[in-house]
């Protein structure tokens, strides 16, 4: 594919994602509660509010007030929680850390997992072993990440009393102010049970792909004739074979950045994590109006970097999406 | 095509089929018969006695004969709830993908035969659509609607809800099956032919091609009713879903959570072992019928 | 002592529970050192078989039952994976059929060519390289130097089956298997690629065994001739003398089929029938059905491979009148 018709794709979607999102907020964070009963409460004279808003510009079109939204959702300002009374993007901002790490720590379990898993049983097809890991991943994947997490709350945080199940534990806090599970003994255990959780979906459905496309890889002839070149069974199953299933795992995992979102909101809730998306379901139940718009976008800024990182790495390891002015 | 004795040779010799079959009739039939065959109905209030709450199940110390598996926190038999639940489940379940087939169809036959800028946009979105996932955007525009209106509004039209937004977010797959086929049959002889004899193009999309194309449809048909139970269950226990009150077995699991804690894992244990049994049983049903009914994968063996 | 001596090597599949199907019926041949071989069948007769099974390559679930392929003195059936590594691509090297599935789409030509080098020699990356560039050059590909870093997609598939050559060439082999190298390719390069391949292996003296379903290229670049039929040799001899004088009625029907040998305006010959699927053969000689000259014999037992021929009612001294006409 030709590189500008991946940027052009690239900006479309980005647009039409931010634009889609930025809408739905604009539209309804006068539409969720009064905006002037937040402010001044209800003690404040009916003509008083007209002045109030005409003030606050809520008497204009449309289109002012939704560019006027635009313009200060550029600069970082999405109102006001109130709630916590503070900037909602500050308040969700202080709680991505947690997000990010409950993340990472369950894409290190699963592509740790499901990568060396995926192959091993595409190699080793007859092998009871891989049989065994196919016939728990098709249940793995029929076992929804709330029923997992719930399971493991129950026995490793309840009955046998091993792991800490709520909570992150103790942080410490980064010099930028970023708050960190990972440099405390009590936080990386608070980090152990949410992790696994969060990956338990992901694991079977990655290794399924990885073995259905290593399989693949395998019986193709560049693989038949790398063997007949006479290379180590390594290079041919590590160099030759699984270069080729990255590109539909990329591809893959790219999609399910969606899907990752929504099961952090289930994780986070099972196990109490303060992260943005228990923050998010709190919200909801307070109409934390400002507090959700402020969620939604921010998510959906995370998905369109995280789409352009994917199609970039994509970029890197296909041979065949090359920059222009590169040298055929 | 397959013939139906063939399909049920080939059912009756596979063990898994029969038994994910097996498990699956038997759910639906107790979600249907549950009005009739359930010990309690678990929407009568008059029903419940609050002195009953949280019974073990009857074989455990303290169980009541009458709560095969105990009860909830409102004195609600678990037994009861769950055969209710269930069908509330299968109902969201399957009117969901009712909704996604019929978008899905036409919006994939309609990009698969216009083709040009239509199809483009429509697969453009298609994509979108999916990389936010289903659960996401239903998530979001659940608690929209939470935040928007009344608990008590809500509450009546969630299933309505749950079934239109499950439908909608989900319409991409049943589109990309649909127009893929479309592609392959849109330049076959016999739509050529009804094409040249003059019949309007949208008569030469549902009468000839779309009849092509339902065999892919079936097949998907089966995991997207697992998929949306999944999904409706993950919303229902976020309290995005079903209410405690008409519980489906996802908003069962959310109101037996609380009480894991203090011993109560009954209420929460057989209704997410009823999910997983079911979900199971249309996946590897569904799995079942691709390698049936997928000629790709049949070539060669008859 | 010949280069290559294949005896009696026997390939099968698995076929429903336990069954078993030959792919590969028993087929020997010798090969001295820089001879060429021409290995002619219709599709499905068992050639490319036989080319993975000298190498003992044939893909899963598929197996070599019974053999042995003596290549220098050794046994390669019965060697250790890694002894056979050694000999896979360095003394051996294989041609595939369609340059455009040989070369892994994601990896550099020089990558693919370099480590092909690095298996075999112990040679420092800079002296690989350079290799490599000569191989590309030798092969008439323009700007060698800078198609080392181009990847296969960026070639077309006339260029893409010469670094193929250039790779087979890398080891200076003592052997080239070539599948139907030029099948896959435009019909206006094939020539070009196949009086490359013989022009190499003429001046370095290389054994080539060259597989294909064209007798008139192998009768352009080969010494030997081996025909096969179902999985089985049903003639060898000098290449020359089964053109001229075909003893085998397969034999006669694959040249009289050949367009240079009807008449200008004439009609093509087709051989009657089909090749039977290994799966399906029928009793006795499994080219009776097709064969005109087929007695109750034919149909009884499978005659066995005697001087070169493996036919009850061979056509000895009298050549198909056809033949003649045109040579």
């Amino acid at each position: 594919m030709h590189i500008i018709a991946f940027l052009i794709r690239r900006a479309f979607q980005a647009v039409i994602v931010m634009f889609v999102i930025s809408l739905i907020g604009f539209s309804i964070q006068d539409n969720l509660g009064d905006p002037l009963r937040e402010l001044v409460g209800q003690s404040v004279s009916e003509e008083d509010r007209d002045v109030l808003r005409d003030q606050l510009g809520l008497n204009d079109p449309f289109l002012v007030q939704y560019g006027r939204f635009l313009g200060r959702a550029v600069q970082g300002d999405l109102g006001t929680s109130y709630f916590f009374k503070r900037p909602a993007l500050d308040v969700i901002m202080d709680k991505f850390p947690a997000t990010f790490e409950l993340v990472l720590g369950a894409v290190v379990i699963f592509l740790g997992l499901s990568i060396p898993g995926g192959i091993y049983c595409a190699i080793n097809r007859d092998k009871w072993l891989a049989k065994t890991i196919m016939t728990a991943s098709i249940i793995g994947i029929s076992i929804p990440v709330f029923l997992t997490a719930i399971l493991l709350v129950w026995l490793f945080g309840v009955e046998l009393g091993w792991l800490p199940a709520f909570g992150r534990g103790e942080t410490y806090r980064l010099p930028w102010g970023w708050e960190t599970g990972f440099l405390t003994w009590d936080g990386l255990a608070h980090l152990i049970l949410p992790s696994i959780a969060l990956s338990s979906i992901m694991l079977p459905l990655f290794i399924r792909l990885i073995r259905a496309e290593m399989m693949e890889a395998m019986g193709t002839d560049y693989v038949r004739f790398a063997r007949a070149k006479g290379l180590s069974t390594p290079r041919v199953r590590y160099v030759h074979a699984f270069r080729n299933t990255l590109l539909p795992v990329v591809t893959v995992g790219g999609l399910m950045i969606g899907t990752l979102i929504a099961y952090t909101i289930l994780t986070e809730t099972v196990f109490q994590w303060p992260g943005m998306g228990f923050l998010f379901l709190e919200a909801v139940n307070r109409v934390d109006t400002p507090l959700i718009i402020a969620y939604i976008i921010v998510v959906g800024l995370i998905f369109v970097v995280v789409n352009t990182i994917v199609d970039f790495v994509y970029t890197l390891i296909n041979p065949m999406v090359k920059l222009p002015g590169a040298k055929a | 095509m397959i013939t139906w004795q063939g399909f049920l040779k080939r059912f009756l010799s596979d063990p898994v089929a029969i038994g994910a079959g097996i498990v699956l009739l038997f759910l639906i039939v107790m979600a249907v018969l549950a009005p009739w065959i359930a010990p309690q109905n678990p929407y009568d209030l008059l029903q419940l006695d609050i002195m009953d709450s949280e019974l073990p199940p009857s074989w455990r110390d303290g169980g009541d004969e009458r709560y095969w598996l105990g009860t909830d926190a409102q004195g609600r038999g678990v037994f009861s709830t769950i055969m209710y639940g269930t069908g509330i489940s299968l109902i969201i379940g399957i009117g969901a993908v009712i909704v996604q087939g019929i978008l899905g169809v036409t919006l994939g036959l309609w990009a698969g035969y216009k083709g040009g800028w239509v199809d483009s946009f429509l697969m453009r979105l298609a994509d979108i659509q999916m990389s936010l996932s289903t659960l996401m955007i239903a998530i979001i525009a659940l608690a929209l609607f939470q935040a928007a209106f009344d608990a008590n509004v809500y509450a009546d039209y969630a299933i309505f809800m749950l079934i239109i937004i499950i439908g909608i977010a989900e319409w991409p797959k049943f589109a990309r099956t649909v127009r893929s086929s479309v592609l392959g049959e849109k330049n076959k002889e016999y739509v050529d032919a009804a094409r040249v004899i003059g019949l309007p193009a949208r008569k030469v999309m549902w009468v000839h091609i779309l009849p092509n194309t339902l065999t892919p449809v079936l097949v998907i048909s089966t995991i997207q009713v697992a998929e949306a139970i999944m999904t409706e269950a993950a919303l229902s226990f976020l309290g995005l879903g079903m209410p405690t009150d008409k519980p489906s077995l996802g908003s069962l699991i959310r109101s037996g959570f609380e009480f894991i804690f203090s011993g109560s894992w009954w209420i929460t244990l057989y209704p997410a072992l009823v999910l997983v049994a079911l979900v199971l049983a249309l996946n590897l049903l569904g799995d079942w019928l691709r390698d049936v009914l997928n000629p790709k994968l049949r070539r060669g063996d008859d | 002592m010949a280069l290559l001596e294949v005896r009696d090597l026997r390939v099968a599949f698995p076929r429903g529970k336990k069954g078993e199907v030959e792919a590969l019926r028993g087929v020997d041949l010798t090969l001295e050192k820089g001879q060429r071989l021409g290995v002619v069948g219709e599709s499905g007769a068992g050639k490319s078989m036989l080319a993975f099974a000298i190498l003992n390559l044939i893909a899963e679930p598929g197996r070599v039952t019974q053999g042995s392929v003596t290549f220098d003195g050794e046994n390669l059936l019965t060697m250790s994976e890694r002894q056979i590594r050694r000999i896979r691509g360095n003394r051996i090297s294989m041609i595939f059929q369609d340059p455009m599935v040989t070369l892994n789409p994601v990896l550099s030509i020089g990558t693919q060519m370099i480590e092909t080098l690095k298996a075999h020699r112990r040679i420092t990356d800079r002296e690989a390289h350079k290799l490599c560039v000569d191989k590309l050059k030798l092969v008439a590909i323009p700007s060698a130097e800078s198609r080392m870093d181009a990847y296969p997609h960026e070639l077309s598939g006339g260029l893409r089956q010469r670094v193929v050559i250039a790779i087979a060439l890398l080891t200076d082999p003592e052997l080239i298997i070539a599948d139907e190298p030029t099948t896959a390719l435009d019909v206006t390069i094939q020539a070009e690629i196949m009086s490359l391949i013989l022009t190499l292996c003429r001046e370095n003296n290389v054994a080539l065994i060259l597989i294909t379903h064209d007798l008139g290229v192998v009768a352009e670049v080969t010494e030997r001739l081996m025909i096969m039929y179902a999985g089985k040799c049903v003639e060898t001899g000098r290449t020359r003398d089964i053109i001229d004088r075909p003893k085998h009625p397969y034999a006669v029907g694959l040249l009289k089929a050949l367009p240079q040998n009807s008449t200008r305006g004439a009609k093509l010959y087709q051989i009657p029938g089909s090749m039977p699927p290994i799966t399906n053969l029928p009793s006795g000689c499994p080219y009776h059905p097709r064969c005109e000259r087929a007695t109750d014999e034919c149909r009884a037992a499978m005659p066995p491979l005697e001087h070169g021929v493996a036919c009850f009612h061979p056509m000895h001294e009298t050549p198909a009148e056809e033949t003649e006409a045109t040579t």
